[in-house]
């Protein structure tokens, strides 16, 4: 019964705050009268993402294909990287300090030299969002990689494990929920980079992501309809965090402390 | 009875200049059951560790009768220290896989070892299931699956409540006769000892030397009534004033 007042709290609570919100939200506008282009209430946002939906979706699709390959290659490569990292600790010291000062630059500096230098539009917003979205993988799986219980890596010793068998058996179950938190990280910031990176291309047309859309719409003053594109955004957002959270549920629902339900 | 390893004044010095262990001179014999007793400290595990070849001497030496292999030494550590991402069955298949051992060829005699440290039906079962002692248990069956001629054990026990302690202690006596097995017990408990051991060796403060060594010539089989007859506590009171010598 707990556990039914507890369900009903965390998504009843911040459901009630939502409604309430958008009511006051809605009736500041009314009561104010002020215009669609400076703010338009809910009801307008929600009917423009209803005519504008379609439309919306394409571009959605660009910026959600982006999204989505950035994610996977950060984390091949920023999993492979990690694995070359707990090899040898020379490679390590030799590199990481790159991979931070990848991480910190801002991605807005940076965006402009790879859309000059790589010539495919979908490939250099590719590299963007990766550069953005591959730190948290590398930095967490490392970290994985090395926090292998000591006890556990001497019994490895004393039958004689190889290294690969130290890496496939000891090392790598002990980085899964590391990784998998690096995972999530990387989801909404690929997101992020991707987004960053369309505005700086700044590209018009019909093959572009939802980025330029809101510039469009900021451009004609269809405040409606920029808002339903930021609507999207975050809905995607959300829903990329949601299945990766679910996904790392799964994985470590067995073993790991953070997928184990909590004591009363 | 044959000597199984002898150590040649082994001492160790850790590398912040602690000095845990001072000229250790010790014959184990095959098909002891050898209890190294002292306080927290003592250098004991560090010994144990040496033995296990995990920690190499400052000096002395270590000979051994034969010469042997990876998986003829089992260790159980002080934590069951198993693979929280692995099921029982898994955790115990790993000195065997690590040796690549299919699990078909396995897994016989993993069967085997669950059945005998009486855990037999949990083989699915994930390590955070299980209590304490069981998750022991589950430790000392991956030690054995092996089958190793020397079991090296580092105080198993010492976080267990004394009802599964007392169980745990009269399971591993019956697995160390079934098996002929040669066991080195690191403890801090006198009762432990004397109600496990033939041979206690006795340690003093760190660094560690070794200050006594005592046979119990309790005979086997030793039953829990043991724990309550006269001349175990006899040998208890003994050894206990040993260890205050040895630790003044």
């Amino acid at each position: 019964m707990n556990s039914w007042r507890d369900r009903l709290g965390r998504i009843a609570a911040p459901t009630l705050v939502g409604i309430l919100m958008l009511a006051g939200w809605e009736a500041l506008v009314r009561w104010k009268e002020i215009p669609v282009y400076i703010l338009p209430g809910p009801l307008v946002i929600a009917e423009t993402l209803w005519t504008d939906g379609p439309s919306l979706m394409a571009s959605l699709w660009v910026t959600v294909r982006i999204t989505l390959a950035a994610l996977v290659t950060a984390i091949v490569l920023g999993g492979a990287l990690a694995v070359l990292f707990a090899q040898s600790r020379l490679l390590e010291r030799c590199l990481f300090p790159y991979a931070v000062i990848l991480q910190v630059t801002p991605i807005v500096s940076i965006a402009p030299l790879i859309i000059i230098w790589v010539n495919d539009v979908f490939l250099s917003l590719l590299v963007c969002a990766w550069i953005v979205a591959f730190f948290p993988i590398v930095a967490n799986t490392t970290l994985g990689l090395n926090s292998a219980d000591r006890n556990l890596t001497a019994l490895f010793r004393l039958y004689g494990a190889n290294r690969w068998q130290v890496l496939r058996y000891l090392r790598m179950p002990s980085a899964l929920p590391y990784f998998l938190a690096g995972v999530r990280i990387s989801g909404g910031l690929a997101l992020i980079g991707a987004v960053v990176a369309e505005f700086v291309a700044g590209a018009g047309g019909a093959n572009t992501g939802l980025a330029s859309r809101i510039l469009e719409a900021g451009y004609r003053l269809q405040i409606p309809r920029l808002f339903a594109a930021l609507l999207l955004l975050s809905l995607t957002g959300i829903a990329i965090f949601a299945v990766l959270s679910w996904i790392s549920q799964r994985v470590l629902a067995h073993w790991h402390e953070s997928a184990l339900p909590q004591e009363e | 009875m044959a000597p199984l390893l002898a150590l040649e004044r082994i001492g160790k010095i850790f590398r912040n200049g602690t000095e845990a262990l001072a000229a250790v001179d010790l014959a184990v014999a095959s098909g002891a059951f050898l209890s190294l007793l002292g306080p927290s400290g003592c250098g004991k595990s560090t010994l144990l560790r040496i033995i296990a070849g995990l920690t190499p001497p400052s000096s002395g030496r270590l000979v051994w009768a034969e010469p042997h292999g990876t998986g003829q030494i089992g260790f159980v550590f002080q934590e069951p220290t198993l693979m929280p991402w692995a099921t029982v069955w898994e955790n115990v298949y790993l000195p065997l896989r690590l040796k690549g051992r299919s699990r078909a060829e396995a897994a016989s005699g993993i069967d085997r070892i669950l059945a005998s440290v009486g855990l037999a039906g949990f083989e699915r079962t994930y390590p955070r299931e299980l209590s304490g002692g069981m998750r022991m248990r589950v430790s000392i069956a991956r030690a054995l699956v092996t089958e190793p001629g020397l079991l090296l054990l580092d105080e198993p026990f010492a976080a267990l409540d004394e009802i599964t302690r007392f169980k745990l202690n009269e399971d591993l006596l019956a697995l160390w006769r079934e098996r002929n097995c040669t066991i080195v017990f690191v403890t801090h408990s006198v009762f432990e000892s004397v109600f496990l051991s033939n041979r206690i060796v006795v340690m003093t403060r760190r660094p560690g030397r070794i200050a006594a060594d005592v046979a119990v010539d309790l005979p086997y089989p030793r039953a829990g009534s043991l724990r309550t007859a006269p001349e175990y506590g006899e040998r208890c009171r003994a050894v206990s004033q040993l260890l205050a010598e040895a630790t003044r």
